[in-house]
C-alpha cells in the first residue's frame, strides 16, 4: 500500500489565493509537472504538454495582474482524456490504431479554456473507452495509487490518478456505462455524469452515441459544480433549499452482491445520512435486472458502427479483448436492438418512478474495491463474478436512463482501498444533485476536497 | 430469426473469419438475447390492446 500526494488542493481553495495574486499559475503547472515527472511509472499521461501549459500560464498570470480575472478556473491546470479533441495534440484513444490529429479543440476543452483553465496535458484510459480496468491500452497499464498491483478503474482512470496524485486539479473524463464514476471509486475522487446530452460531446471519440456522457472529475463536489458550470458554458448557480433531503437505497439487483466492506460503508453511509436528519427508504427500480443485457445490446451495436472501418483497415492495432468485443457488435440483429431501445424506455420510466417523491438515489458507485490487475473474475459473497460485470452493475443503468449520477468518496476498506458511493438525481437537475452531493460529501466523507475516500 | 440459428450463423461466420475466440463472446450474447425476448414478451402482455391499424 502506498500514500498518495498529500499536497491537493482544490480548486475552491486554491481559485481566491490565484486571483489575488498569492499563488501563480505557473507555480501550479510547474507543481502538477513535477508529480508527473516523479510518477511516470503510473502510466497516467499519454501527452503531456510542457510548452503550452507553461505559455498559458504565463498568459493567465498577465491577465490576472491586468484585472482580467475570468472566474474560479483562470490559471488552474487540468488534464483531459485522451479520447477527447485538443489541438495540436494526438487523440489516441489509448489505443495503437493510428490517432486522430484534430485542429480545434472540443467545445468541452473550448469552454474549459474560455474560463481559463490550462490544459496540462491528455491522461491514460482503457483503449477506446470501451473498459473498465486500463490493463488494455497501448500507453501502459494504469496502476491504482493506493495499491499500484491493484486497478485504478476505467476507463477515465488517467484522469482520477492524476487527481489522487496532484498532477492536475480538475480532470474531463468521459462516462459510457460508468467510466467516470468507476475509476472515481476506485480512486477515491469525485466524478459527475451529468443528464444525457446536457454537455456536447462532439469533439469526442464515440463509444456508443446514446450512452456517451462527459463529465469533470475533481477533488471535492464543489470542484464539480464549477467544472460543471464551465463546462456547461453558462452559470449553473447554486440551489437553495432545505439542507434535509430524502434518498432512496434501491433495493434487489442492483445491490444484492456487494462487496462486504462495500455493504458495511453503504450501511455506515445510511445511517450517517439518518443521523443528520435526512429521510433514507428503500426503493424498486422495477426491471432493472435486465439492465446487463440491454446495455449490450445497444452499446456494442453503436460500438461497432462508429469502428467497423477501423476495423477493416487496422484490425491487428487493438488490443485483442477490445477488438473482438467491437467485432461481435457486428452479428446483433437489429430487431433485437430494437427490443432493447424498448426496454431502455421501461428502464426510464421504472427509475423515473424510483426517485418520485425523493432527492437522489443512494447506492455505491462500485460493488467492489478497485480490483487485483489481470484478474478476469472477483469474489462476491463467495462465488465468483466476472470483473466487468461486477464494475459496471452498479452505474450503467443511469447511462441507459441518461440520470445526472456522482461519486463521491465514502471511506477506504481495511487495506486501505477507497470506496465511494453514487448518488443519482432526475433528469435535468444536474445543479440539484450537486447541492444534495455537496451537502452529503461534508457529512459521510469528512467534508470537500476528502480525496482518496475520506475519513468514514 | 430464431436464437439458435442466429448463434449458428454466426459461429460459423466467425470460423470463416478465422476468429473461434469470438465463439465464448458469441454464445454470451446468445444469453442475452434470449433474456431481451422474454422481457420484450412479458412487456407485451402488459401493454394495452391497439396501436397503429
Amino acid at each position: 500500500m502506498t500514500t498518495p500526494a498529500t499536497d491537493l488542493r482544490s480548486i475552491s481553495e486554491l481559485a481566491p489565493l490565484v486571483a489575488r495574486g498569492d499563488v501563480s499559475p505557473s507555480d501550479l503547472v510547474r507543481r502538477c509537472l513535477a508529480r508527473i515527472e516523479a510518477r511516470r511509472e503510473l502510466n497516467v499521461f499519454i501527452t503531456v504538454m510542457t510548452g503550452q501549459a507553461l505559455a498559458d500560464a504565463d498568459r493567465a498570470a498577465r491577465e490576472i495582474a491586468g484585472g482580467r480575472h475570468r472566474g474560479p478556473l483562470h490559471g488552474i491546470p487540468v488534464s483531459v482524456k485522451d479520447l477527447v479533441d485538443v489541438a495540436g495534440t494526438p487523440t489516441t484513444a489509448g489505443s495503437a490504431v493510428p490517432p486522430l490529429h484534430p485542429a480545434t479543440d472540443a467545445p468541452i476543452v473550448r469552454r474549459l479554456r474560455d474560463a481559463g483553465a490550462i490544459i496540462i496535458g491528455k491522461t491514460n484510459l482503457h483503449e477506446f473507452a470501451f473498459g473498465t480496468t486500463t490493463d488494455e491500452t497501448a500507453f501502459g497499464i494504469v496502476h491504482n495509487p493506493f495499491d499500484p498491483a491493484r486497478s485504478a478503474g476505467g476507463s477515465s482512470s488517467g484522469a482520477a490518478v492524476a487527481l489522487v496524485e496532484g498532477m492536475c486539479y480538475g480532470a474531463i473524463g468521459t462516462d459510457t456505462g460508468g467510466s467516470i464514476r468507476i475509476p472515481s471509486a476506485a480512486c477515491g475522487t469525485v466524478g459527475l455524469k451529468a443528464t444525457y446530452a446536457e454537455l456536447p460531446c462532439d469533439g469526442i471519440v464515440p463509444l456508443s452515441t446514446t450512452c456517451d456522457h462527459v463529465g469533470p472529475m475533481t477533488r471535492s463536489v464543489t470542484d464539480a459544480r464549477l467544472m460543471f458550470e464551465a463546462m456547461s458554458g453558462a452559470p449553473v448557480g447554486i440551489v437553495s433549499g432545505p439542507r434535509t433531503f430524502t434518498f432512496g437505497v434501491p433495493t434487489g439487483h442492483l445491490v444484492e452482491r456487494l462487496d462486504r466492506e462495500v455493504r458495511e460503508a453503504l450501511d455506515r453511509v445510511r445511517a450517517t445520512l439518518e443521523a443528520h436528519r435526512h429521510v433514507v427508504r428503500d426503493v424498486d427500480i422495477q426491471g432493472s435486472r435486465i439492465t446487463p443485457d440491454v446495455y449490450l445490446y445497444i452499446v456494442l451495436p453503436e460500438a461497432s458502427q462508429y469502428h467497423a472501418p477501423l476495423l477493416a483497415s487496422h484490425a491487428t492495432a487493438y488490443s485483442p479483448g477490445v477488438r473482438l468485443r467491437l467485432e461481435v457488435g457486428g452479428y446483433l440483429l437489429a430487431e433485437d436492438y430494437v427490443r432493447a431501445l424498448q426496454l431502455r424506455k421501461a428502464l426510464t420510466a421504472a427509475v423515473e418512478q424510483a426517485l418520485s417523491g425523493i432527492d437522489a438515489l443512494l447506492l455505491p458507485a462500485l460493488s467492489i474495491p478497485a480490483p487485483p490487475l489481470g484478474s478476469t473474475t472477483v469474489e462476491i459473497d463467495g462465488s465468483p463474478e466476472p470483473v466487468r460485470a461486477a464494475m459496471l452493475r452498479l452505474t450503467q443503468l443511469f447511462n441507459l436512463t441518461g440520470h445526472p449520477a456522482i461519486a463521491v468518496p465514502a471511506g477506504r476498506t481495511r487495506a486501505g482501498l477507497p470506496i465511494g458511493m453514487q448518488l443519482v438525481g432526475g433528469r435535468g437537475q444536474t445543479t440539484r444533485l450537486l447541492s444534495v452531493a455537496e451537502a452529503v460529501e461534508a457529512q459521510i466523507s469528512g467534508g470537500a476536497g476528502s480525496v482518496g475516500g475520506g475519513t468514514g | 430469426m430464431n436464437i439458435e440459428d442466429w448463434l449458428r450463423a454466426a459461429c460459423a461466420d466467425a470460423d470463416r473469419r478465422g476468429l473461434p475466440e469470438l465463439k465464448p463472446l458469441l454464445e454470451a450474447l446468445a444469453r442475452s438475447a434470449a433474456n431481451l425476448r422474454r422481457a420484450d414478451d412479458a412487456a407485451r402482455e402488459t401493454r394495452q390492446p391497439g396501436g397503429p391499424a
